[in-house]
């Protein structure tokens, strides 16, 4: 039956295309609740669990200077697991529940930081690749459909790309150092390349949510489009560095303007989404560890919040 | 700002030949103290209890590293070798570090955490408030920034002590044992070395009294709040000042220095 009335649904999808933006309190179909949830959460244990790979080098950093720099990040990076967490809240979900489904595995986190971060070089790749990659997958978020989480990520692109650099500046330090610091960057390098493009997820012909997500403003650009983007952003990069990027197919592509580069090893790919990283039962252990002994923290301040509250409102009836 | 060592201030009186080299060895171990607490805060990083609370700890071992690298910098100057803020603090062994016991002392639970740390805030703050205006023209620009800072440090760890004991009868444990296992290291704070001795004749320094009477004014504050028994006649525990550590501080210069050491004399 044809009506002029638009549906919620379509006055919704309207909206979207004229690119306004969905607050929490508009109406909003289910799927695209569950979707943003499932998105945010996982974006927040990201930051949470990415605190671990490089807080493996915090009491290791070679200067004190780098010591402040990589610590101030590691920081950075809990306030942005913040904002994410209240942008989910919005979203009728509450922390604790996110940290449960973190916990008990059913939420996941991204795979990069499964990875072991085994020489300093890895805290320059860590910056100027895996940082370098998340910032091509959220500058687009900036501009998302969902308000919130919108805003929570200009603020958290504008601390990625001061990361980014001081990425890039500890790997151009050991570029310019000595034969063994050029060594270590290479390594690092080596090692990093190929998890980071895994960043970007599956290819596009096997991302079923790609579609919708587009459809809804909540992603921007493809998989695919987004790992030829960074690949192009790269090269000259680590070409400048002196550094070879570890890809024997890798050649550039005048007719496309972009480097044609090799098939990433998909059966590593998911092999580490599902578990069998080097580091899945390390991070998510440093987790549950975590929580489980600050349980008396958390029960303890909320006792005495308690009983503060109680002898005020005592203190009050008397007056 | 440039120091001459020969000259170290112009409102010190009572400066012998030997202030300088007094001077410098005790920046140096205000230098060590910031730098072994801010080290031992940071391995938190990504461990702590409360979101927010492992964002408070970063931030004090931010705070403490930025103070120890202008110790660092302005000891460096004051001896005039050209050693940097790093072979300071990364090419100087364990019996070298000059740092009180109390801050080498392991992370152990949150409430022994938050105990180091009160104890540390207690001294360090009433510290500051006199070095401030004291007569080392550079030792006073860095208390006066420090300073700022470690009234944010005092007032987050009082009300921790204050949250830990009188909230549940778990937490009253914990910190009860952190008081046993970590009260016997304030009394090093206070207790001058015959460095900290020298520069309080020469009018460097203020009396420690004053600072333990104010101390001991707000532990027991905090205490009364915190319903916890004001520790009494605890046998003091000394040393680090004089370079005579505790076996802890080996192990954390071990992973501290790790990468100067393996590979010397490189820029990072």
């Amino acid at each position: 039956m044809e009506t002029l009335e638009l549906t919620q649904e379509e006055q919704f999808q309207a909206r979207i295309d004229a690119d306004m933006r969905i607050e929490p309190k508009d109406w909003m179909p289910d799927a695209y609740r569950k979707t943003l949830i499932r998105q945010i959460s996982q974006h927040a244990h990201s930051e949470l669990v990415g605190m671990l790979p490089e807080g493996n080098w915090i009491t290791r950093a070679p200067s004190l200077k780098r010591k402040s720099i990589l610590l101030a990040k590691v920081q950075d990076e809990a306030g942005h697991g913040l904002y994410l967490y209240s942008a989910a809240e919005t979203l009728g979900t509450s922390r604790d529940q996110m940290l449960a489904d973190l916990h008990s595995g059913k939420a996941k986190y991204s795979s990069i930081f499964n990875y072991p971060t085994l020489s300093w070089a890895d805290m320059g790749c860590v910056g100027w690749l895996v940082d370098g990659a998340a910032i091509l997958n959220q500058v687009p978020l900036c501009r998302t459909s969902y308000g919130p989480y919108a805003r929570a990520m200009v603020r958290v692109c504008k601390e990625e790309s001061f990361h980014q650099r001081q990425g890039f500046e500890i790997m151009q330090t050991l570029c310019e150092g000595s034969p063994e610091q050029k060594a270590m960057a290479q390594e690092g390098l080596n090692r990093w390349w190929w998890p980071t493009l895994m960043m970007f997820g599956p290819k596009d012909s096997e991302s079923p949510n790609t579609a919708q997500s587009m459809n809804w403003r909540i992603k921007r650009f493809t998989n695919d489009e987004l790992r030829q983007k960074f690949v192009d952003m790269m090269v000259p990069q680590a070409e400048f560095l002196g550094l070879t990027v570890p890809d024997p197919n890798l050649k550039w592509n005048e007719a496309k303007q972009g480097y044609d580069f090799g098939d990433v090893d998909w059966e590593e790919f998911w092999n580490v989404v599902k578990g069998n990283g080097m580091c899945n039962k390390e991070r998510l252990q440093a987790r549950v560890q975590a929580h489980e002994e600050g349980a008396w923290v958390r029960e303890a301040a909320l006792a005495h919040a308690e009983k503060r509250q109680q002898r005020e409102a005592a203190k009050a009836a008397a007056a | 700002m440039m120091t001459d060592p020969t000259m170290p201030s112009q409102a010190a009186a009572a400066s012998s030949p030997e202030t300088p080299t007094q001077l410098f060895h005790y920046v140096l171990q205000l230098a060590d103290t910031s730098l072994i607490l801010a080290h031992r805060l940071s391995e938190w990083c990504g461990h702590g209890p409360i979101l927010e609370q492992d964002l408070a700890m970063a931030n004090i071992a931010l705070d403490l590293l930025g103070e120890a690298r202008s110790y660092y910098q302005y000891a460096a100057e004051l001896e005039g070798k050209g050693r940097t803020e790093d072979d300071l603090a990364y090419l100087r062994s364990a019996v070298e570090y000059r740092n009180p016991l109390l801050v080498e002392q392991p992370n152990g639970d949150f409430a022994s955490t938050i105990l180091r740390q009160f104890i540390y805030d207690a001294f360090h703050y009433h510290l500051l408030l006199q070095l401030k205006s004291g007569p080392d023209a550079q030792l006073a620009a860095i208390a006066e920034k420090s300073v700022k800072e470690a009234a944010y440090h005092i007032k987050w760890s009082s009300e921790w002590v204050i949250r830990l004991g009188d909230g549940t009868e778990e937490s009253r444990r914990r910190v009860e044992k952190a008081i046993e296992n970590l009260w016997r290291y304030a009394g090093e704070l206070t207790t001058p070395s015959a460095t900290e001795k020298a520069l309080q004749a020469a009018g460097f320094l203020p009396d420690y009294v004053a600072i333990q009477q104010q101390i001991d004014a707000h532990v027991v504050r905090v205490f009364e709040e915190a319903t916890l028994p004001v520790p009494q006649g605890v046998f003091m525990q000394k040393g680090g000042k004089d370079g005579r550590h505790s076996e802890h501080l080996g192990y954390l210069l071990a992973e501290l220095q790790y990468l100067q050491r393996t590979y010397p004399g490189l820029q990072w």
